[in-house]
């Protein structure tokens, strides 16, 4: 019998940990966590410094030296971006996210930059590039990414691209579909920062979710338990945080 | 059985191929960069293609518990398309990248001079990547084209212990075997090889640094020949290790050359009956794939 994996069981560590990957899944992930606040660039590094075994670690170290002496454009390929590519091998597949966000931050990577490795990107490079936006970008000048990153089907980038960035920066429909598609892949909503902010007082995303959750209905499918969580959200009328750098606040 | 199908074009291949595969056993692919039927007519067609071999096909993949690698290369056919060749530059960006574990498919399909070219001026990118090679031998004139193949790896910066030479025949094993190359045999339906001969090969040249393929594609193929390999094998004599080393380790130990093999197949996020490609199958979790001691990362000192 076969059976598609349809849970996130991020069995993503190195060889002598895979018996227990499963208990890993938590840590796997530091750059993903919505409900409580985002780690800072301090806190991967921490996290890093703890958990990488010394070859990793000092990998890493030299990587992010090489890409804080030496960032911007070099030759074919400057170093700090063969690093980025080489990040999952060297530290492995449960650190390379964390990893490549710090890299990307030592070598100063704008939204030219980011851009620019996100397309020459694999899925797990693009995924990184996502989740260092909220770090590295201050405006809105890397929606395209988050953009690009929403229109795939693969859950591994849309999780990443609902991430703080797009909570501060995703137009009101943008943002709706987005948290639309996280129910229609599966993605869990824990994953949409701000979710709570975002969706309090959302008429309108409180009928799509309706209207979604009909059209199951009528189907004879169940309806996500992440639909209602949400809906139950869209009833708040006081927005739990008012973030001051929230600059769509109606339908595009 | 556990089965590592070496060899095979998953872009090609349907959801219920993947399902039926891991149903079959398999765990692991490499999907090596080939032509897709319809030529391409500029290197951004490739790099779509590349990085849908680095993207999207890999999540397929995870969705079926199957781990997927791919070797970047351009291709014999397309090496010849004057539109096609630039693409050779861009390739020292694919083949830094993780999932990359070979350069390939190189190698002849009509033996010109453009061929030459691209043979040996990737060999060498192999080289300066520290990544093995898959080398096509040649549907027509195929013992020539092995013999120049050779040729030319003898020439190269690679050493021949890293380069297989795939779909072998009788009447190119003994020559490739005597190379010191690692011996690819694909099984086809109807072309290249078939079980029985593939038993009997196995039978007169033994079962070290063999590989068995499907080279499934959009041609008439099957993906599951790997499997009916294995079960030939062992209804013929052949004991399970014999098996296990033929249809895992054997690829194991030539793609982990490249020390950027990881096995653990990754977790993927949650999906239910929606808009993925997950549509109407049951939510039910995997059993662990590599539970038996299976390295999940091969450094070259380990293969």
């Amino acid at each position: 019998m076969s059976h598609p994996r349809t849970t996130p069981t991020a069995r993503t560590e190195s060889a002598q940990d895979a018996q227990g990957a499963r208990t890993h899944t938590g840590e796997s992930t530091p750059a993903t966590a919505s409900t409580s606040p985002p780690p800072s660039l301090t806190d991967l590094r921490d996290h890093l410094t703890t958990h990488l075994d010394p070859p990793a670690r000092t990998w890493l170290d030299h990587a992010l030296d090489e890409a804080a002496a030496h960032p911007g454009l070099h030759g074919p390929i400057s170093v700090w971006e063969l690093r980025l590519a080489e990040a999952g091998r060297r530290c492995g597949p449960a650190h390379a996210d964390a990893a490549r966000v710090l890299i990307l931050d030592a070598a100063r990577a704008g939204t030219d930059a980011l851009t620019r490795v996100y397309f020459q990107g694999t899925a797990d490079e693009r995924r990184a590039v996502l989740h260092a936006l909220p770090h590295l970008v201050s405006g809105p000048g890397a929606l395209p990414l988050i953009e690009d990153a929403l229109r795939t089907n693969d859950t591994r980038l849309l999780s990443a691209a609902v991430g703080p960035y797009a909570a501060r920066h995703l137009t009101a429909h943008a943002w709706r579909h987005a948290v639309l598609k996280c129910l229609f892949t599966g993605v869990p909503v824990d994953h949409v920062a701000d979710l709570p902010r975002r969706a309090a007082g959302d008429g309108e995303l409180a009928r799509m979710l309706a209207d979604y959750a009909a059209e199951r209905t009528a189907a004879g499918r169940s309806v996500p338990e992440d639909l209602y969580r949400v809906l139950d959200l869209t009833e708040s009328v006081t927005p739990a945080a008012p973030g001051t750098d929230h600059p769509h606040g109606k339908e595009s | 059985m556990r089965i590592f199908d070496p060899h095979i074009h998953m872009t090609s291949r349907t959801t219920d191929d993947y399902e039926a595969m891991y149903a079959a056993g398999v765990r692991a692919v490499v999907e090596p960069s080939f032509w897709l039927g319809q030529p391409r007519t500029s290197p951004a067609s490739f790099r779509d293609y590349f990085d849908s071999l680095l993207g999207w096909e890999p999540f397929r993949a995870a969705q079926y518990g199957i781990a997927h690698h791919c070797t970047i290369a351009l291709n014999p056919k397309e090496a010849n398309d004057p539109r096609c060749t630039p693409v050779l530059d861009e390739l020292p960006r694919y083949l830094v990248k993780d999932n990359v574990v070979a350069v390939g498919e190189i190698g002849y399909d009509s033996m010109t001079p453009a061929e030459d070219t691209a043979l040996a001026a990737q060999l060498q990118l192999a080289a300066d990547h520290g990544l093995p090679a898959l080398v096509h031998t040649p549907h027509r004139d195929k013992l020539a084209g092995l013999r120049r193949t050779l040729d030319v790896v003898r020439e190269s910066a690679l050493p021949a212990d890293r380069v297989l030479v795939d779909h072998l025949n009788e009447t190119t094993v003994k020559e490739a075997r005597d190379s010191g190359c690692w011996l690819g045999f694909s099984v086809y339906p109807d072309t290249k090889m078939d079980e029985e001969r593939m038993i009997a090969i196995l039978r007169s040249h033994g079962t070290e640094q063999v590989l068995v393929n499907s080279a499934a594609d959009w041609g008439k193929s099957d993906p599951l020949k790997t499997r009916k390999v294995g079960d030939l094998m062992l209804a013929e004599g052949f004991d399970e290790d014999d098996v296990d080393q033929v249809l895992w380790r054997n690829p194991v130990a030539f793609y982990g050359l490249s020390g950027r093999l990881n096995l653990d197949v990754t977790g993927t996020e949650t999906t239910h009956e929606g808009n993925s490609i997950l549509r109407g199958v049951p939510r039910e979790p995997h059993e662990p794939l590599t539970g038996s001691g299976t390295p999940a990362r091969v450094t070259p000192a380990e293969a």
